[in-house]
C-alpha cells in the first residue's frame, strides 16, 4: 500500500491488497457497464442491456463484501494513519462505485423501454459521455493505485466536459420534442440516458476527491461550485 | 467613553506551557540516549509519548521529576522549564520538585503490607507535611479523584497488597495526587493491567486533566489516540514529530511517524 514499505504483519498487508484489488475489479467493472449500457441504447440492442443489468449483481456483491472486510480490519488492526484513510477510503468508493453500477443499469433499463428505437441526433453525444466518463473512471482508478493526486485533480476538472456535454444533449432532445409531438416518448427516456451520464460523472468527481483526500490528507470535498448540473 | 476604536485589543491568551525542554540531553555512561530534544507541554492538557523500546521515553519523562540523576552513571544536558523555572538551577531541590511531579509507574507499587489509608498518605507523611486534622480529608479526596473511594471506603485499613492491579494503579495515583502535585508523569501505566481496569484509568485521566498536566508514556497507540491531547513521536533519542493526537496519527507529517504508526518495514 501506500509507500514502497511494507508491514511487518504479513496477513494485514495481504487483507490491504485484497480490498485493492477488489476495488480495482469493481472499477473495471463498472466501466465496462457504462460502455455497454450506452451501446445498448445506441444501438437498440436488448440482449445487450440484459446483460450488463446481470452484471450488476457482481457488483453489488464485490461492494458488499469489500464493506465486510474493511470493517474486520478496522476492528482487528485498529489502522492508523494513511492505512486508516486508505480504508475509510475504500469503503466510501465502493459505495460510488456501487451507483454508478446502478445508473449504469438504469441507462439500460431505458433500451428496454425505447423499444427498439434508434437514439439518433443524441446518440453521438451519449456516446461521447460515456467515453469521457469511462476514461475518467479509468484514470480515477489509477490515481488511486498510483496515489497520484495530480491525475485525480484534473479528473475533477474535466468532469465539466461531461456536464457541457449533458447540457447539449438536453438541448438537442428539447429542440426536437417540440417540433415532433411523435419524438415526446423517446426524448424523455433519452433525456434520462444523459442525466445519468451526468450522475455518473459525478460520482467519478467523487472518487477523484477521495483519492486526494487519502494521498494529501486534505478534504476538498464541497469546496467547489459543484452540484447540480441542470437543463 | 464612547472611543471603542481606543479600546484595547482583547489578545486571545496564549496557552500556556507547563514544561518547556530546551535542548535535552541524556546519558548513560557514554551511551547517548537524548539527542537534544526541544518540546513545549502544554498546561492541563495530557501529553502522550509513544516511540520504540528504548528510544528514550522514560529517560526523558524522568528527566522532567530528575529521577534521571539519581542513577549513578547518567549525565544530563539542557534546560528544563517549569513553570518558567529551570528545574536544573542550584536553588532546586530535587525532592520538593518531585512532590510537585508525581509519577506513576509500569507496575503498580503500593507499600503492599501498608494499609489503604496509609499508602494514600505515604508522601505526605514521609515529608512530615499532614496535619491529623486533614487526613481524612486528603485521604477522600485523593482516593476520590482516583476514582478509588467507592470500592475502597469500607476497607481503608486493609493492606494496599490486596487489592487488584488495577486498583493497586488506581491507589498509586492517589498516593501521588495526595501530595498536591502540579503534574503527573505516567510511564506505561496500563501495560500490567487487564481492559477493563485500563479503561477505568484512561476514564480517570480524562477527569484529571482538569487540575493537572499530564505527560504519560504508552506503547499503546490506541490508548494515545484515546487519552491524549497532544502526542510525541520520540525515535533513537530524537523527538521525530509532536502535534495534536488527531492529526499525528490520522494525518502525520513525517514518513517516519507513519511508518511506525503503521507497523511497517523496509
Ligand atoms: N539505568 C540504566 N542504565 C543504563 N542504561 C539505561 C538505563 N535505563 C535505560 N537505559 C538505556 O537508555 C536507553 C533508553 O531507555 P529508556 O528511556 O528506558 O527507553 P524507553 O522508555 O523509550 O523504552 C536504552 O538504550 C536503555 O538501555
Ligand atoms: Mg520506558
Amino acid at each position: 500500500m501506500p509507500g514502497s514499505k511494507k508491514h511487518t504483519n504479513r496477513e494485514f498487508e495481504a487483507a490491504l491488497k485484497v480490498i485493492r484489488d477488489k476495488l480495482v475489479s469493481m472499477g473495471e467493472a463498472v466501466e465496462e457497464m457504462i460502455g455497454t449500457s450506452v451501446d445498448s441504447l445506441l444501438k437498440a440492442d436488448k440482449e445487450l442491456a440484459k446483460k450488463t443489468i446481470a452484471r450488476d449483481h457482481h457488483v453489488n456483491r464485490l461492494e458488499v463484501d469489500t464493506d465486510d472486510l474493511c470493517l474486520v480490519l478496522l476492528a482487528k488492526r485498529q489502522p492508523m494513519a494513511s492505512d486508516l484513510r486508505f480504508i475509510t477510503l475504500a469503503m466510501k468508493m465502493v459505495t460510488d462505485l456501487e451507483r454508478i453500477g446502478d445508473l449504469a443499469v438504469n441507462i439500460s433499463e431505458r433500451t428496454l423501454a425505447l423499444d427498439g428505437f434508434n437514439a439518433e441526433i443524441v446518440g453521438p453525444i451519449l456516446g461521447r459521455m460515456a467515453k469521457i466518463n469511462r476514461s475518467l473512471i479509468r484514470d480515477a482508478i489509477e490515481s488511486f493505485i498510483e496515489e497520484d493526486p495530480i491525475r485525480a485533480e484534473t479528473v475533477i476538472k474535466r468532469d465539466s466536459e461531461v456536464d457541457q456535454l449533458y447540457l447539449r444533449a438536453c438541448n438537442e432532445v428539447r429542440q426536437r420534442m417540440k417540433s415532433e409531438e411523435a419524438y415526446l416518448d423517446h426524448g424523455i427516456h433519452l433525456q434520462a440516458a444523459a442525466k445519468f451520464l451526468e450522475r455518473i460523472g459525478d460520482h467519478i468527481t467523487n472518487l477523484a476527491e477521495l483519492v486526494i483526500f487519502m494521498v494529501w490528507g486534505k478534504d476538498i470535498r464541497h469546496l467547489g461550485s459543484r452540484g447540480q448540473t441542470d437543463c | 467613553m464612547s472611543q471603542v476604536s481606543n479600546a484595547p485589543k482583547v489578545v486571545p491568551e496564549p496557552i500556556e506551557s507547563k514544561v518547556v525542554a530546551k535542548g535535552i540531553k541524556a546519558w548513560f555512561g557514554d551511551n547517548q540516549v537524548l539527542k537534544g530534544i526541544d518540546m513545549e507541554i502544554p498546561q492541563n492538557e495530557i501529553t502522550a509519548i509513544i516511540g520504540p523500546s528504548g528510544c528514550g521515553k522514560s529517560t526523558f519523562i524522568r528527566c522532567i521529576n530528575r529521577m534521571h540523576e539519581l542513577v549513578d552513571i547518567a549525565r544530563f544536558e539542557g534546560e528544563l522549564l517549569l513553570d518558567g523555572k529551570n528545574i536544573y538551577d542550584n536553588d532546586v531541590d530535587p525532592v520538593l520538585l518531585r512532590r510537585r511531579v508525581g509519577m506513576v509507574f509500569q507496575k503498580p507499587n503500593p507499600f503492599p503490607t501498608m494499609s489503604i489509608r496509609d499508602n494514600v498518605l505515604a508522601g505526605l507523611k514521609m515529608t512530615g507535611r499532614l496535619r491529623k486534622s486533614e487526613a481524612g480529608e486528603i485521604l477522600e479526596r485523593s482516593l476520590r479523584q482516583a476514582a478509588l473511594w467507592e470500592e475502597v471506603k469500607d476497607r481503608l485499613g486493609q493492606p494496599g497488597g490486596g487489592l487488584s492491579g488495577g486498583q493497586q494503579q488506581r491507589l498509586c495515583i492517589a498516593r501521588s495526587l495526595a501530595v498536591e502535585p502540579d503534574m503527573l508523569l505516567m510511564d506505561e501505566p496500563c501495560s500490567a493491567l487487564d481492559p477493563i481496569a485500563t479503561a477505568r484509568i484512561e476514564d480517570l485521566l480524562n477527569d484529571l486533566r482538569e487540575h493537572y498536566t499530564i505527560i504519560i508514556v504508552t506503547h499503546n497507540m490506541q490508548q494515545a489516540t484515546r487519552v491524549s491531547d497532544k502526542t510525541a513521536f520520540f525515535l533513537h533519542g530524537e523527538l521525530v514529530e509532536f502535534g495534536a493526537t488527531d492529526t499525528l496519527f490520522t494525518h502525520p507529517s513525517d514518513s517516519r511517524t507513519e511508518d511506525y504508526i503503521t507497523g511497517k518495514f523496509g
